[in-house]
């Protein structure tokens, strides 16, 4: 089955064209990473599919059903860049995790038995139970991502959608959400990322999708390190004499021509 | 207690516990929006209905009620658009408001003094009718606040979240809107237009400067609401002053109050020894990674 499909996808801000004619897709069980410079569209992309963002033409079915007409949001975890910076009031690690239960609860039931596993199941799948009662804001950067993680895996979602999870977060934090992704793709779930580096995210990425000045520049298997991005402790030697193929710049990738910025 | 032999004593005090509850119950969620001064524009705005219903002699709570709810679903859809041109909109939307009031009260029959009424609170006037639409209104307004409060923190907390789980944010976001109008409209009577908003933002600033969950918090600034109503329509009878004003101050004191105590209370905390407090590490790193 298809968690998520793109048909011609094109998005526009103002009149200016974000993304043109983009069309992908993401099996059942797919882990597919969205790679691409800082204003290549790839958070633009999900966010598409995610409904945030409108589509100025083309489609997008979730799970078969048209974007429209899609109603089974509980399937869909959603995990955003950073907490919200709305929070002028303490709110526990507990009370953000437990908002995740509310697509498969509905607004107007009170949380019961089964919410409350869920939410503390979640908390020590990301390594975070003890922390359930403070306040969010005292906890670290990657912390803070991990109780992101969380809230959208109490809902037991199908499929997660994660932005950038691992911008700016400690390596303890990374090693933390690599595991935590591998279980629930190992428990049969679908994953679309968007990432700037993958890290040690890379292992579990079954297909790469880049993005590149709004459209897709690659789908495949993910592009071998190009430039001097290979991996950690890599030892680059030779100057560049070579004549330069066209290989996929994966990590960082701001070598790319950001004129999307 | 002599002072509440008096029935109008008992309504007052009766009026004022309602919005005591209430108005902080829903003012958590526009401080955790960062819309703390929301109620004090719609209470502006609440001031035009006030005047039409002083013109055509109508019950001016109902007129209040009508214009602020229109004004404050008017405030969120431009909240909604964006932010840029939406700060002047709600300039204007403002000052259009008490301006529409003074010049609508102006042209009616009645004195300025009926406008103060209005502005810094009456709550010594208050009828029995009056006291009943007050305590319907009020009681809606926290059942809804409570019933809907997972719902609520989550649009408020993390906006676009809430719309990837499907929830109605818009058809939140204006009962949101509504209620504060309500609100607005029933709280006029005891503390004022003017002096609306402190009841919705005080009471939770000074409960979160000690509690670390949103559930604490909004229960903590419950308490702190009733208990600076009750107190401030006692002390008011006792010694004459305005209610309503003297409901804010004793508000704002309890606000002070607790910032010092907590203050020193954590000053206290850390000239002990730290043995027994020392707090756990942030990360702990396990054998085998990096």
């Amino acid at each position: 089955m298809t968690a998520v499909s793109v048909r011609h996808g094109v998005v526009a801000y103002g009149g200016r064209s974000v993304l043109r004619d983009v069309s992908m897709q993401v099996e059942s069980g797919q882990v597919v990473a969205i790679l691409g410079a800082n204003g290549s569209g790839k958070s633009t992309l999900v966010r598409t599919i995610l409904g945030l963002v409108p589509l100025a033409g083309g489609e997008i079915d979730l799970f078969g059903t048209p974007q429209r007409r899609f109603r089974h949001w509980a399937r869909i975890g959603y995990v955003p860049q950073r907490l919200g910076a709305g929070s002028g009031v303490p709110a526990t690690v507990g009370e953000v995790v437990a908002s995740g239960r509310l697509a498969r609860r509905g607004i107007f039931r009170f949380p019961g038995a089964e919410d409350r596993a869920a939410v503390r199941a979640a908390l020590e799948d990301v390594g975070l139970l003890d922390r359930v009662n403070d306040p969010v804001t005292t906890l670290s950067g990657g912390q803070q991502q991990r109780t992101l993680i969380a809230r959208a895996l109490a809902g037991r979602p199908d499929l997660l959608v994660l932005d950038e999870p691992t911008a700016g977060v400690d390596a303890a934090s990374q090693e933390a959400f690599a595991g935590v992704l591998t279980r629930f793709a190992q428990r049969g779930g679908t994953i679309l990322l968007v990432a700037h580096e993958l890290g040690p995210l890379e292992p579990l990425i079954g297909k790469a999708v880049v993005v590149h000045d709004g459209r897709i520049a690659y789908e495949g298997k993910v592009p071998e390190p190009a430039g001097h991005h290979a991996g950690p402790g890599h030892d680059h030697l030779h100057p560049h004499a070579e004549p330069e193929r066209p290989v996929i710049c994966v990590a960082p990738t701001d070598r790319m021509p950001a004129s999307q910025q | 207690m002599s002072l509440f032999q008096y029935d109008f004593m008992l309504r007052a005090l009766a009026g004022a516990l309602i919005i005591g509850l209430a108005a902080p119950a829903l003012g958590i969620y526009l401080v955790q929006r960062r819309l703390s001064l929301i109620g004090d524009g719609i209470g502006h705005v609440a001031l035009t209905g006030v005047g039409v219903g002083l013109l055509v002699q109508q019950s001016p709570v109902l007129t209040a009620v009508i214009v602020s709810v229109v004004g404050a679903i008017g405030v969120e859809l431009v909240r909604e658009r964006g932010r840029t041109s939406g700060d002047l909109a709600l300039a204007l939307l403002f000052y259009g408001g008490i301006a529409g009031g003074v010049v609508l009260v102006g042209l009616s029959d009645s004195t300025s003094g009926n406008l103060v009424q209005y502005l810094f609170g009456s709550l010594i006037t208050t009828t029995r009718g009056d006291l009943i639409v007050i305590l319907v209104l009020g009681v809606a307004v926290l059942v809804a606040m409570l019933a809907l409060r997972p719902a609520l923190f989550a649009v408020c907390n993390d906006e676009e979240y809430a719309k990837v789980s499907g929830l109605p944010v818009r058809t939140l976001n204006l009962l949101l809107a509504v209620m504060t109008a309500v609100t607005v409209t029933i709280a006029m009577r005891t503390v004022g237009l003017l002096l609306v908003s402190a009841l919705m933002v005080v009471p939770v600033a000074a409960a979160q400067q000690v509690t670390r969950g949103f559930r604490t918090t909004m229960a903590a600034a419950m308490l702190i609401g009733v208990v600076a109503a009750a107190a401030g329509v006692t002390v008011s009878g006792e010694v004459d002053t305005p209610p309503g004003a003297t409901i804010v101050i004793l508000a704002i004191a309890a606000f002070l109050a607790i910032s010092v105590g907590s203050a020193l209370w954590r000053t206290l905390r850390r000239h002990i020894p730290a043995a027994q407090h020392a707090e756990p590490p942030d990360v702990v790193i396990e054998a085998g990674a990096r």
